[in-house]
């Protein structure tokens, strides 16, 4: 039998702060280990950015607040077995979500907009405007947490989840014998 | 600016004088409100001052209560308020026609109040006609099986001036008080037992307490198996026996006529034709207690018994069997389900918002004012008095082995005959439906929204607290009705009648809601299935009171008893995308502001 081929890997960062992706590399040294079952295909981490061929597992942090986060997302279901969330912008829209809660507003898009560029009393925004790039991709109306686009297979909680969370459910879920997390491995700091 | 002073000094003369009545005590807060409401048609922050001055309470505190029950109001209501019981059984019965009608007549829409003040258009949960359905409330005249027709004829009657009472029954105030109620309402009394609704012979039961010690009829009340025909059927003879075991300066007896529950009527009936024999039971309570107090908790929905049951009282008082030592005093409510509670009922007569209280302390320990109190359902004393009149022996030989006597049943909906029947326990739910004429029933709900949704494979089970238990309420569906849209409906119940408490009780009822909504557009997964289940579990392990503990039973039982309904509705996801997403919408408003197409979604963006 010839060996088995490594597990494809791609990752992606949405509406997030890369922090998630930080902690993959909190895994430390035993990404070697790892390394030695899966290769990282589309991702950040190598800088390729299409899905070329069909991968076991896709990795999201970061939830869904423009059409482009979207796009990517379901680029990412089509593409890969697996779908696992990682950290709470993925699993509930975390801190960009703090936008929704302004929603008792007539335009709460407008009305968030306005204050972020144009009405905060912080602000230093010499053109006065809000961005409008053609090749910026519209915002959504509010931030989606990843299960509310796609089906989502796996949620790895924290914020940012510990290299140690990461690697268990990746080592086990590698194995076929993934049955849940452990208590202390759940932590948000 | 004099004139407004002089206005505002007589208005303020006015409130006072409502506060002096019920002798400016807070406690009272409620009837109060209520005086308020009636003279002013809303409570106004003026008002809402005055009383506060007046009872000696904080301008909140009074506010907190009128804003808690929605027959008080903080903004101006019509001087006619109509509210529409939009139940599903009215909804069923042609509710929207009926609506269309008073709509049009009156010029506002449901939640409307008319620009010269005449006239409040209100929805409002059942109000125990559903015998006789559509009904409504005019002021407090009720109005029962209405039509587009009559809906017209009864709004031109009020905008040409007319009464209320006289534009629903011309010649009513001719008639006396009795023969009002019974010209509103129908009683369709279509089978009467042997203990309630056949033939009863007055204050019988009461000379027989007369002449036993409280403790020997405590015994005779136990031994005769009566248990709470509100619903959750604890035994009568027990609860007084921890009432009366309490060491108290004073002890209450509570009679909860309240009847909420969607689809429970039977307290009505009884308050209409056995009246004298609520209260004897009542005062057979007192005795065995040790109580001086009574009161009787009735529903704002209820307020056209009010002349009459003060007529029953008064004479009972004449006839020298009330009012020596122990007396009753009614108070009335205000328009919230929770409140049939008992704590949050206990809440309300204290003058506080209904909010239930937690337990324990039980009330036969800590109840009204902290002293302890019983609080029975209407037909639960109504029974007392008969059992003891009867003996507890004959009592005991009706039913079954663990629930004794006969029991009233509401029944509505899709039946020939809707009304109350009183049986004893142990029937089958077939049998029912074959009185009342709803043999092909597809679907009936035992014991209301709290209760058991339940399909023909079950049409075998008995009614008993053996099998299935049920305070009254049997709403029947043909196979004309659409199940989700029922449980739909019950859910928006819950949500309007949750005091907001808990939060697993507030929120999650308006979440199962949600997902309920989601099956009914076809865009839920199986998994949406197992979300329904967790969160059912999640809201009645975590809510304070019988409320929340119940509220998703509508999703659970017709989950277990129409699991195909469930499974007819539920696809998976195309792509893995799911169907409530929907990007368009999402993008919208962004394509608004940022004055472009999409250049992922829309195919022509560069137009
Ligand atoms: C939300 C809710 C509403 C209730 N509504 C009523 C009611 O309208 N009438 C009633 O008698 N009991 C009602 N109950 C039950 C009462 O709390 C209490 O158990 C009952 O009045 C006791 O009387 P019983 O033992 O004679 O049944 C309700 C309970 C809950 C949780
Ligand atoms: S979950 Fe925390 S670490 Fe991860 S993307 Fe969101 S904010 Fe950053
Ligand atoms: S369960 Fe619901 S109704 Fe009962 S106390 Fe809690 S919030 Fe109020
Ligand atoms: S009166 Fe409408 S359902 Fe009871």
């Amino acid at each position: 039998m010839t060996d088995p081929r490594k597990a494809r890997v791609a990752t992606v960062s949405l509406a997030g702060c890369f922090g998630c992706h930080m902690a993959i590399l909190d895994m430390d040294e035993r990404l070697i280990g790892l390394m030695e079952k899966v290769e990282f295909d589309r991702s950040p981490l190598t800088d390729i950015k299409t899905f070329t061929r069909r991968c076991d597992i896709g990795i999201i942090e970061g939830g869904c607040c423009n059409e482009e986060n979207v796009h990517t997302l379901i680029e990412f279901r089509k593409n890969c077995d697996v779908l696992i969330a990682l950290g709470q912008c993925a699993i509930m829209g975390g801190l960009p979500a703090m936008r929704n809660a302004i929603m008792h507003a007539a335009e709460p898009l407008r009305e968030c907009l306005e204050e972020a560029y144009i009405s905060g009393p912080y602000l230093r925004n010499m053109t006065r405007l809000i961005p409008n790039d053609p090749v910026l991709p519209l915002v959504l109306d509010r931030v989606y947490p990843c299960s509310e686009v796609v089906d989502i297979d796996y949620q790895i909680p924290g914020c940012a989840p510990s290299g140690d969370i990461i690697y268990s459910t990746l080592a086990t879920l590698l194995d076929g014998r993934f049955t849940g997390f452990d208590r202390e491995d759940i932590r948000f700091d | 600016m004099i004139e407004t002073a002089g206005v505002g000094a007589a208005q303020d003369l006015e409130i006072a004088e409502i506060c002096a009545r019920f002798g400016n005590d807070r406690h009272r807060m409620l009837d109060i409100l209520l005086d308020v409401q009636e003279a002013r048609r809303w409570i106004s922050p003026a008002s809402m001052d005055a009383i506060a001055a007046a009872v000696g309470l904080t301008r909140i505190a009074v506010e907190g209560v009128a804003s808690f029950y929605s027959f008080l109001s903080l903004a101006p209501k019509g001087r006619v308020t109509i509210r529409l019981c939009d139940d599903i059984v009215d909804r069923f019965a042609g509710l929207d026609a009926v609506v269309a009608a008073f709509a049009e007549e009156l010029g506002i829409a449901p939640g409307e109040t008319s620009a010269d003040g005449a006239f409040s258009l209100e929805y409002t949960p059942c109000i125990g006609m559903c015998d006789q359905v559509p009904a409504a409330m005019i002021n407090e005249v009720v109005a029962v099986r209405l039509t587009k027709a009559r809906a017209r004829e009864i709004a031109q009657r009020l905008k040409a001036g007319i009464a209320p009472g006289e534009a629903v029954l011309p010649g009513f105030a001719e008639l006396g008080v009795q023969e009002r109620v019974r010209a509103q309402v129908e009683n369709n009394i279509r089978q009467a037992g042997e203990v309630l609704l056949g033939p009863v012979m007055q204050d019988r039961g009461l000379q027989a307490a007369m002449a036993m010690e409280p403790g020997a009829i405590i015994d005779a009340v136990e031994a005769s198996g009566l248990r709470g025909c509100g619903g959750a059927g604890f035994t009568t003879g027990r609860k007084w026996r921890f009432a009366a075991g309490t060491q108290a300066d004073r002890r209450i007896v509570i009679c909860n006529a309240d009847e909420g529950e969607p689809g429970t009527f039977k307290d009505r009936v009884m308050l209409t034709e056995r009246a004298d024999l609520v209260f004897e039971g009542m005062t057979i309570a007192a005795r065995a207690v040790g109580a001086l107090e009574g009161i009787v908790y009735l529903r704002g929905e209820y307020r056209y018994l009010l002349d009459h049951l003060h007529a029953v009282l008064e004479e009972r008082r004449a006839r020298g069997v009330l009012g020596q030592g122990f007396d009753i005093r009614i108070q009335l409510g205000a328009g919230a389900y929770v409140c049939g509670e008992e704590g949050a009922l206990i809440s309300s007569c204290e003058g506080l918002p209904g909010e239930p209280k937690t337990r324990p302390p039980f009330p036969v320990t800590r109840g009204y004012l902290g002293f302890p109190t019983v609080v029975n359902n209407v037909e639960t004393f109504a029974h007392v008095a008969r059992l003891l009149d009867q003996g507890p022996g004959w009592f005991h030989a009706m039913g079954t082995e663990r629930s004794h006597g006969t029991k009233l049943f509401s029944v509505s909906g899709d039946c020939e005959r809707p009304g109350v029947y009183e049986l004893p326990y142990g029937q089958k739910v077939r049998d029912l439906l074959a009185l009342a004429g709803a043999e092909h029933a597809a679907a009936v709900q035992v014991g209301g929204p709290s209760g058991t949704m339940i399909g023909r494979d079950s049409f075998d089970r008995c009614l008993s607290f053996d099998d299935l238990a049920t305070g009254g309420a049997i709403i029947v569906f043909s196979s004309q009705r659409n199940i989700l849209e029922i449980v739909d409906y019950y859910m928006s119940f819950f949500v309007h009648e949750s005091c907001g408490y808990c939060t697993p009780c507030r929120v999650g009822n308006v979440f199962l809601k949600k997902a309920i909504e989601k099956f009914r557009k076809g865009q839920a997964s199986d998994e949406d299935i197992t979300y329904l289940k967790e969160l059912s579990g999640t809201i009645i392990e975590t809510s304070r009171c019988g409320l929340g503990m119940t509220s998703p039973n509508p999703v659970l039982s017709s989950l277990e008893n129409f699991p195909l309904v469930y499974a007819a509705l539920t696809r998976p996801s195309k792509d893995g995308v799911k169907a409530t997403f929907d990007i368009q919408s999402a993008i919208d408003g962004a394509r608004g502001i940022a004055k472009r197409r999409s250049y992922i979604f829309d195919k022509d963006f560069s137009k």
